[in-house]
């Protein structure tokens, strides 16, 4: 007892010695500018006007664990860094470890909010070097379920917007339908976030019986949500003050910083990959790229409120246009056999065995496969070396490059308003530390 | 396999010399500026293998004459423990690839250069004075691998804490896999 | 925490109970949503699922004034010394609860780049397991955990282990069904 006493006490003592540590950690993001004031008669030595303060990384009002350092001259900005690596997982690290089979489970913890989109991407690049064709039928399960996941991203972005701003009920809202589509989720893929659904060669499962008419009583019900929402605030005269004119960016700016998504279309540039350059079945449906032309933050909130209706549009066409067939590719070497198969036959059963173990060989090569997630271009940048495991994996996070926007977008307005704009970009750091 | 005819081309030893004229037009454009240049043509994709020291030089001549307007990402690999590395005639492979994805909106076209850069003097100009976009993404590179690019603002960690020692994504370096003792067993850790 | 030292009688163990009732009706959360799982923690508060009806709505900004933290997804070596300083800041008597797998032991990235645990940095109460857990599990372990407060079960646990959190280890219940009987395997001849 003494023993874990004395043990205890130790340890009491090293961790007093480590909170009482100095850290001047992140401090090389932003040093203090030393200005010169002049007034009238020469130049007089500067005069510690400008407060350098801290935002986060534990904050309610950032989307996970952002830092924000900011220089303050009162109540205006006068430049702001973001600090990030709080989220650091070593994905990229993880993602070398694991077979392609076990992949996507990885990629799919990055963006969380749209976990299916990262599946996405990764399969695609994953097929490209495979060389394989998906069939139809999953393909339009794919930019079914993945549209699905648009809808339910942009309905938390609503909810958290409203919420960062004062509109506390906007979250109760936004979450009541992002929950009826997060139960559809898992109807049709077992989980309701990381699915780990869209895999190499196709889908994991095939869409359950009754998809169609629950997936109808869900979009009217969405639907209806949006309605609610838009005749809540669009007009709403606190709601346009706090975000008509914050947070202006051109598309100039927006380019050069190397944003996509809705902040590049809320600067009046309509570039929506699944239009410039489609993926999937995505020329074979019929919707508009909604596009903004202020830059503020209303334009990006009206932009993915608008998105919502849009996809909304695109799942109802690909309920109509589901073509039959398989769901994943037939090649054995790539998708495992059905599991009553495997009772039956010796060679069902080592392609089970061999696929679940090492997993499949990807010939030697590279590639680049960029998809629209709902914060933007998203890209996985694929090597491989004829081996069942990645050289390098890297994902192009969009969140990553709009964070850096924010340079150009908060100088100049209040710390308010600084808020609003951080949460205008809707920033998801897993996909920004990954 | 599924189907066998072939968008890619490896080139091993004893193949057909490549092609005269890539397929790009830019491409095609970017050899004739830059003679020491080579092309591949990966996956239907077309990449520009250029020397080091023309990298930055290269990213310019792509976005003031070639209109690519966004440098969508760099990023580094490490061949460090390859099985298979595909060999390009005319590019000698080094330890680590500087890549960068380039993205033109009003050609609505991508293109790919890659870069060898040796172990020993991981160096490569940074391009983030011409692509303010591509500022975080070098600070990540050089926080994970190591690769200097002289020229960026503020070339620090970005993901690791500030006094890490060593860069994780190199293959010799943090380990993918670390050991753990169940918790909670009565022997010492 | 000088009513838990107080020798028990008649009168004063009343008194235990009713503030111990108290401790357990009104707890309120820190934020530190972290990754996927604060996703799921806001669920748990979301119209669904309501935390609001266990007293558990208000998440405080402020640790100094929150009892419960819930460490809401992956702790990377970055964010470790700010969950700890956060943990210092609140008050005694607080609560951790470890949500998601990543939180208990660092999940499936088992790298350089996550704290394998939180409880190497915080002393933890409840581990809830899930990656993520669903708001069905997570409210699962906020009960147990109010249980425990309620009982006064939670200090004596804590009492026990080294690292000073109480460890209650709880299912996961999401995805099952509790009618569904598992499958024995049959043996085959073959």
């Amino acid at each position: 007892m003494s023993q874990m006493d004395a043990e205890r006490d130790g340890m009491l003592e090293i961790e007093e010695a480590r909170l009482e540590h100095q850290t001047d950690e992140g401090a090389q993001e932003m040093r203090a500018i030393h200005r010169d004031v002049v007034i009238g008669g020469g130049v007089w030595p500067e005069d510690d006007e400008t407060m350098i303060i801290n935002m986060g990384p534990q904050h309610p009002s950032t989307h996970g664990v952002l830092r924000v350092m900011m220089e303050l001259d009162g109540e205006t900005v006068l430049r702001a860094a973001p600090v990030i690596g709080y989220l650091h997982t070593g994905m990229e690290k993880t993602g070398e470890e694991l077979t392609y089979v076990q992949g996507a489970t990885n990629v799919t913890r990055m963006d969380y909010l749209a976990p299916l989109s990262n599946e996405l991407v990764y399969s695609l690049a994953v097929e490209r070097l495979l060389d394989v064709d998906v069939p139809p039928r999953a393909t339009w399960i794919r930019m079914f379920m993945v549209e699905l996941n648009r809808i339910s991203s942009h309905l938390l972005f609503q909810a958290t917007n409203g919420m960062d701003l004062g509109a506390v009920s906007m979250m109760l809202y936004g979450w009541r339908e992002r929950e009826l589509v997060l139960r559809y989720l898992e109807k049709v893929t077992g989980l309701r976030m990381n699915h780990n659904y869209i895999r190499p060669g196709g889908v994991a499962a095939d869409l359950p019986d009754g998809w169609d008419d629950d997936v109808l009583e869900l979009l009217t019900i969405v639907e209806r949500g949006v309605n609610e929402y838009a005749e809540l605030l669009n007009e709403n005269p606190i709601w346009v003050e706090r975000t008509v004119g914050v947070g202006k960016i051109t598309t100039e700016e927006a380019i050069a910083l190397g944003a996509t998504g809705p902040i590049l279309r809320s600067t009046g540039f309509p570039w929506d990959l699944r239009k410039a350059q489609p993926y999937l079945a995505y020329d074979d449906v019929d919707f508009d790229v909604v596009f903004g032309e202020n830059g503020d933050v209303y334009d990006r909130y009206i932009i993915r409120l608008f998105e919502i209706l849009e996809s909304v549009k695109i799942v109802r066409q690909c309920v109509e246009k589901m073509p039959p067939g398989d769901y994943r590719v037939q090649d054995r070497k790539v998708t495992p056999p059905p599991r009553a198969r495997i009772d039956e036959s010796m060679e069902a059963l080592i392609h089970h065995f061999k696929l679940f173990t090492e997993g499949f060989r990807v010939p030697a090569g590279e590639t680049y496969v960029a998809i629209e997630s709902p914060r933007g271009e998203i890209g996985c940048y694929l090597v491989s070396d004829g081996s069942g495991k990645p050289v390098r994996l890297h994902i192009r996070g969009p969140s990553f490059y709009n964070l850096q926007s924010m340079e150009a977008m908060v100088p100049g307005s209040f710390v308010a308003d600084a808020v609003a704009i951080i949460s205008g970009i809707d920033p998801i750091m897993g996909e920004v530390d990954r | 396999m599924a189907d066998d005819s072939t968008r890619e081309e490896i080139h091993e030893d004893g193949a057909p010399e490549p092609p005269a004229r890539p397929s790009d037009e830019v491409a095609a454009a970017l050899l004739d500026r830059f003679p020491a240049a080579v092309f591949h043509e990966s996956h239907g994709q077309p990449v520009v293998y250029v020397e080091r020291d023309a990298w930055h030089d290269v990213a310019a001549y792509l976005r003031d004459e070639e209109q690519f307007t966004q440098c969508m990402d760099v990023t580094v690999v490490d061949h460090l423990v390859d099985a298979e590395r595909v060999v390009i005639p005319g590019v000698a492979p080094e330890r680590f690839e500087v890549v960068a994805n380039f993205l033109s909106h009003p050609r609505n076209r991508r293109i790919r250069t890659i870069c060898e850069v040796p172990a020993d003097d991981a160096r490569v100009a940074s391009i983030a004075d011409l692509y303010p976009g591509v500022n975080f993404a070098e600070r990540e590179a050089f926080d994970l691998f190591g690769v200097d690019f002289p020229g960026h603002p503020n070339l620090v960690r970005i993901l690791m804490p500030d006094d890490w020692v060593g860069f994780p994504l190199r293959k010799d370096d943090a380990p993918a896999r670390v050991p753990v003792t169940f918790k909670g067993d009565p022997a010492p850790r | 925490m000088g009513l838990d030292q107080l020798p028990h009688n008649f009168l004063t163990a009343r008194l235990e109970d009713v503030v111990r009732w108290g401790r357990r009706n009104s707890v309120f959360p820190a934020t530190f949503g972290l990754a996927c799982c604060a996703m799921e923690m806001m669920a748990t508060g979301a119209p669904h699922y309501d935390q609001a009806r266990f007293g558990m709505e208000v998440f405080r900004a402020s640790p100094r004034q929150a009892d419960l933290m819930i460490v809401a997804g992956r702790v990377s070596q970055k964010m470790a010394p700010v969950l700890r300083q956060v943990y210092d800041q609140m008050v005694e008597p607080k609560w951790v609860i470890s949500m998601g797998v990543c939180a208990s032991t660092g999940g499936m990235f088992n790298n350089y780049a996550l704290v394998q645990g939180v409880d190497q940095v915080v002393p933890v109460d409840v581990y809830v397991p899930g990656c993520p857990p669903g708001p069905e599990t997570l409210l699962h372990g906020i009960l147990t955990l109010h249980e425990q407060i309620r009982t006064g079960e939670l200090l004596k646990r804590r009492g026990r282990t080294m690292h000073g959190g109480a460890g209650i280890r709880i299912e996961q219940f999401d995805g099952i069904p509790s009618h569904v009987q598992p499958i024995r395997p049959v043996s085959k001849s073959a």
